[in-house]
């Protein structure tokens, strides 16, 4: 039992750093998309929902189950497509470009 | 190899594959693969959890995961796709909230799960936080929601004895807490979620309006928090380390906002507080002459003009006007003007927001100047055309320490030979704070409707 929390608290420890290194040196153009991506990563509590759900004995953990499978798949597919968006409006800058060059 | 290991190696590639993704977002080329690379891994997660065994037996309930998520899906996609661009930091805001709300909800169900077994304390304490962080997050988000989409006001809300009423209501969670670790009572895990909603609540209130996303981000990372909170209950290394991730960069990410605002965390949320009544400015009430002119006779100044600089603000995307001033500056380029957008890192509503509702009307990326270079490049522009920012140019900043944005660091309108300064009309701007610029004698203020007057503007320019 201890083992397990120890190994736990390890994954933690390293997360953390690892967290804080990715995002130092991130333009602030990239704040917004950045907080919309991680905002879609989180919605992994979805795996945590189903697993809930899944195990449910009594009605009421089966409708709170229910319920956080519902709001986790809006954060996760929300998220996920929300991020795509904002990062579309980078890339017609490229053909537009192109297209000039060719137009010249 | 057992089932239990193929899923759990399934579970590392996803964790992989969100590290990549974070650290993809973070360079402009790379930033989209690394969310389709996220969505993947997130996909295969979900995939695999279908196949898991939990406590022996196969998922139960399937049928209902399944009916939850197509409604979801038929909720999210939409949802997603449609809204408005200027709409993006409300919906990040409830996408944010919904997650935080499947993570109360994911720690309180496990917990009446486990309860009858008597679990260890450190289990009910990491229930307890996950509901506690979960739910503040999904009310908060709310709250900033409802502001954003100004369904209520964006002024920060104040009332009288708002910090004794703030802290007593932290002291009942963590009574509830220490109460519950010795007792573990299931009343008072539900006593615990009414008052961490109404501390979600009662947090963001008196955050005013022009510092909710730098609240968003923060409410992002405690989303994560709660994620990884549930993680441990649920013994899930994927959802501890996805969770942490979002949690730990969330943070940093918060403080490198609030730092691009000229501010402390700490100053932007409970800077509210007890200034409520100073904030404003000198001014307020007074009537004071301003100098305005019509579309057509600024179009001469900016005949004249060789080098002028746009400073575009979260006025312009309302008005829908993006486009109309890409003409302008098209129009000004044809006619041998150089013409650069002047972008504060908090312009719109988010940071980084203008430069993708600038993008969407494809405006080259070159001519998209930040601050500092903005500051100087406006030292020699003959005309600066404020059109839909107000605070970005509030003198204020500098000059006025009771201000409350005094500290932000702001864009000079004031250095160029002459300000044009498009408002729809006098009322101040997000923050509610009165601004100089506006009685400048450099100034010119030209009232209308930011895309009536531009289109004038436009057709004015080409006649000359």
């Amino acid at each position: 039992m201890g083992n397990v929390l120890l190994q736990y608290a390890t994954v933690l420890m390293l997360s953390i750093f690892i967290g804080i290194e990715i995002v130092a040196k991130v333009p602030s153009i990239l704040h917004t998309p950045l907080m919309s991506g991680s905002n879609a990563i989180h919605g992994v509590i979805l795996v945590g929902s189903m697993i809930v759900l899944g195990n449910a004995n009594t009605n009421l953990e089966e409708v709170l189950g229910f319920l956080a499978v519902l709001l986790a798949t809006l954060n996760v597919v929300g998220g996920f497509v929300v991020t795509d968006r904002m990062l579309e409006m980078f890339k017609p800058k490229k053909k537009v470009e192109k297209k000039e060059e060719a137009a010249q | 190899m057992s089932r239990d290991t193929l899923i759990n190696l399934i579970y590392l590639f996803s964790a992989t594959t969100f590290l990549l993704a974070l650290k993809g977002l973070g360079s402009p080329k790379r930033a989209r693969r690394g969310n389709v690379i996220a969505a993947i891994g997130m996909t295969v997660a979900i995939g695999a959890t279908f196949f898991k065994y939990v406590d022996g037996h196969p998922l139960r309930h399937v049928g209902l995961i399944v009916l939850a998520m197509v409604i979801g899906v038929i909720v999210a996609v939409p949802t997603a796709r449609l809204v408005q661009m200027t709409a993006m930091p409300q919906l990040v805001a409830i996408f944010n909230g919904v997650g935080g709300g499947a993570a109360a909800l994911v720690s309180i169900t496990e917990f009446m799960h486990i309860h009858s077994s008597n679990p260890a304390t450190y289990i009910t304490l990491e229930v307890l936080l996950g509901v506690l962080i979960g739910t503040v997050s999904f009310s908060g988000s709310a709250i900033a929601y409802a502001k954003l989409q100004e369904l209520m006001t964006g002024r920060p809300v104040t009332y009288p004895g708002q910090q004794i009423f703030n802290g007593l209501m932290g002291l009942a969670a963590l009574g509830f807490i220490v109460t519950m670790l010795v007792t573990g009572s299931m009343v008072l895990l539900w006593a615990l979620l009414a008052v961490s909603f109404v501390l979600g609540i009662a947090f963001v209130l008196p955050i005013g309006g022009a510092d909710v996303p730098v609240l968003i981000s923060l409410l992002n990372s405690f989303t994560g928090l709660a994620v990884a909170a549930s993680g441990f209950t649920l013994g899930s290394n994927l959802l501890i380390v996805a969770g942490t991730l979002v949690g730990a960069s969330g943070i940093l990410l918060t403080r490198l906002m609030s730092k691009a605002m000229g501010r402390s965390l700490a100053n932007v949320l409970f800077s509210a507080f007890g200034s409520a009544t100073t904030a404003g400015g000198a001014a307020a009430g007074e009537e004071r002459p301003v100098r305005s002119a019509s579309p057509e006779d600024v179009a001469v100044l900016l005949g004249l003009a060789t080098k002028v600089v746009i400073i575009p603000g979260y006025g312009l995307a309302v008005a829908q006007a993006q486009h109309v001033l890409r003409e302008l500056a098209e129009v000004l380029e044809s006619k041998g003007i150089e013409v650069d957008y002047a972008i504060h890192p908090v312009a719109g509503r988010m940071p980084g927001h203008m430069n993708v509702l600038l993008a969407e009307a494809n405006v080259p990326y070159e001519q998209l100047k930040e601050m500092d270079e903005a500051n100087i490049e406006l030292q020699t522009a003959d005309v600066a055309i404020v059109v839909g920012a107000n605070d970005t140019v509030n003198p204020a900043a500098k000059d006025d320490p009771g201000s409350p944005i005094y500290g932000m660091p702001i864009i000079n309108a004031d250095l160029a030979e002459n300000v044009l300064f498009l408002k729809r009309s006098m009322r101040p701007g997000f923050a509610g704070i009165e601004n100089e610029l506006l009685y400048n004698p450099k100034t010119t203020l030209v009232f209308g409707d930011a895309k009536d007057t531009l289109t004038k503007m436009v057709a004015a320019v080409k006649q000359n």
